[in-house]
């Protein structure tokens, strides 16, 4: 089953590593995180051992509430890379979520004449491999 | 200690081809070489500095010029930060040539992009395996995509419209018409652009720069030397160089590279924005040109869009811009920042023909290269005929 899944989903995955796991993990438990410095206080996404502000590596994972608004988006409408091709149009968009940084990711579950920017939106999780889930978005409910 | 008119641009050669399947790589940068060795009265025994990148080489691929070439210069500078490498080489030329590390620096770049079917707008950006990546190719990344989710904010924020947009597209495609070489020469009004197909909203097709292949050489050496050579020598009075990326999830898109660059470029050279007769700014797509004016402080943050409308940016405007037709019409290999480069060059010495900017003495150049909505380079050069 799990193999027939993999088959079937032809879009690129990230690559996971021991310094990513952490976060890739709690995605498969449908949980988003952002990581904040327990010495300087900066908040960074996407996920590094190090803090880019003083370069300490005492670092905190704060759970994100999954809500944010649209910064700003595209639909897509020409794609020939595996996977993108047979998914035309789609729309990919930075979302600024609560917690203060701007994500890239997809609006899923509306259609692309109705996102606009600043629109609320909240987090769905796609399993998309028996490995990997994707945070992605669609209009707050 | 500055740079400004220790080196000078003394030779600048554009291959004509805009497609050729019957020559490799190698060989489009090897007859660029000699064009600019010619233009500059110099022959290939003089070379002792070279820089190249490329997308169709490999990491190494400068050495493997050198092979093809039979060179074993005392320089060599392959910074690859996309299409804006060959003006951050112009300044890296400039300066090892100032700093006695080579006398004669040759710039070059060549690709068969077109040819070779390189999908480079929409092929999906990346596959890329840096860290950062991870986090961007699971949702479909393109390069017109990222670049046209700048255009969405500028628009929101601004009120900023496809229809001034637009307007970049039929200006440069005016200057293509009045270049022999251009590949699309065919003019085009706005209604045109508007009426192309959306490849990635708000960007339509004819916002977007075209695929060629194509080449291209410039030589740089001390502005002593200079002066006894065939052309008239034109001298870099200023440089700057750096990067914008996501910055921890922080980053205002509308903040990009040139302004950064553009500062430093501005404050080496010692000239202000009044002096400034011709802009060859990278226009990988009209978004492009719009930003990087703003960001280099020709107009304010939001005013862009009313900045390039009533004609500004044609040769014979205020702010002559991208007069050879640029990536939107005349030619995109792949990258394209030699281009600009060239065409300034060219301007600079009253070479151009019907397009020539009247009393071009100072010229502004900036290249962006990957991707303005998450990471890129900009290098900005002044240049000057005295
Ligand atoms: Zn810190």
């Amino acid at each position: 089953m799990a193999e027939q899944q993999q088959k079937k989903y032809s879009k690129p995955l990230p690559h996971i590593d021991e310094e990513n796991r952490p976060w890739w993990e709690a995605l498969q438990r449908h949980e988003l995180y952002v990581q904040r410095c327990r010495d300087c206080g900066a908040t960074r996404y996407y996920p590094r051992a190090l803090c880019t502000q003083c370069l300490s590596e005492r670092t905190e994972w704060v759970r994100c509430a999954g809500r944010g608004k649209v910064y700003t988006y595209t639909v897509t409408y020409q794609n020939q890379a595996a996977g993108f091709r047979e998914s035309l149009p789609y729309v990919m968009a930075y979302v600024e979520l609560d917690e203060g940084v701007k994500m890239l990711t997809n609006l899923v579950d509306c259609r692309p004449e109705d996102v606009k920017i600043g629109m609320p939106v909240e987090v769905v999780y796609e399993d998309v491999t028996p490995e990997v889930t994707l945070a992605k978005f669609r209009p707050a409910r | 200690m500055s740079l400004s008119r220790k080196a000078a641009v003394v030779g600048a050669y554009e291959h004509p081809t805009r497609f050729a399947p019957d020559k490799s790589m190698f060989q489009i940068m090897a007859e660029s070489v000699r064009g600019a060795l010619k233009d500059a009265g110099l022959t290939i025994k003089d070379v002792d500095g070279l820089c190249t990148a490329g997308i169709g080489m490999s990491g190494m691929g400068i050495v493997g010029f050198c092979d093809y070439m039979n060179l074993t210069p005392n320089f060599v500078d392959s910074t690859s930060i996309g299409g804006s490498s060959f003006v951050a080489h112009t300044a890296h030329a400039a300066a090892a040539v100032a700093a006695g590390l080579c006398s004669v620096c040759v710039v070059v770049y060549g690709s068969t992009a077109a040819s070779s079917r390189f999908a480079i707008g929409t092929g999906g950006a990346g596959g890329g395996g840096d860290p950062c990546d991870q986090y961007e190719i699971p949702f479909g990344p393109t390069t017109v995509g990222s670049y046209a989710m700048v255009a969405q904010r500028h628009m929101h924020d601004y009120g900023t419209t496809s229809e001034q947009l637009a307007e970049i597209a039929v200006t440069m495609r005016l200057h293509a018409s009045m270049n022999p070489a251009a590949k699309y020469r065919e003019p085009i009004t706005a209604e045109d652009v508007l009426a192309s197909r959306i490849i990635s909203s708000p960007l339509h097709l004819l916002d977007c720069c075209i695929i060629s292949d194509g080449g291209g050489a410039l030589v740089v050496t001390s502005a002593e030397r200079a002066r006894d050579l065939r052309k008239k020598p034109v001298y870099i009075l200023g440089t700057g160089e750096t990067v914008r990326h996501v910055a921890d999830g922080h980053r205002d898109f509308l903040e990009i590279a040139a302004a950064q660059s553009g500062r430093l470029a501005f404050e080496r050279a010692g000239v202000t924005h009044k002096d400034i007769d011709l802009a060859m700014i990278y226009d990988s797509f009209t978004i492009t040109v719009l930003a990087t004016l703003e960001n280099l402080g020709f107009c304010k943050r939001g005013e862009g869009g009313a900045f390039v409308q009533g004609g500004r940016l044609r040769f014979d405007g205020d702010l002559p811009c991208n007069t050879d037709g640029g990536g939107l019409s005349s030619n995109h290999p792949g990258m394209r920042g030699i281009f600009l480069v060239i065409e300034a060059a060219k301007q600079l010495r009253g070479e151009c023909g019907p397009r020539q900017v009247k009393d071009c003495d100072v010229a502004l150049v900036h290249g962006t290269g990957g991707t303005l909505g998450t990471r890129h380079s900009g290098a900005t050069l002044i240049l000057s005929n005295q």
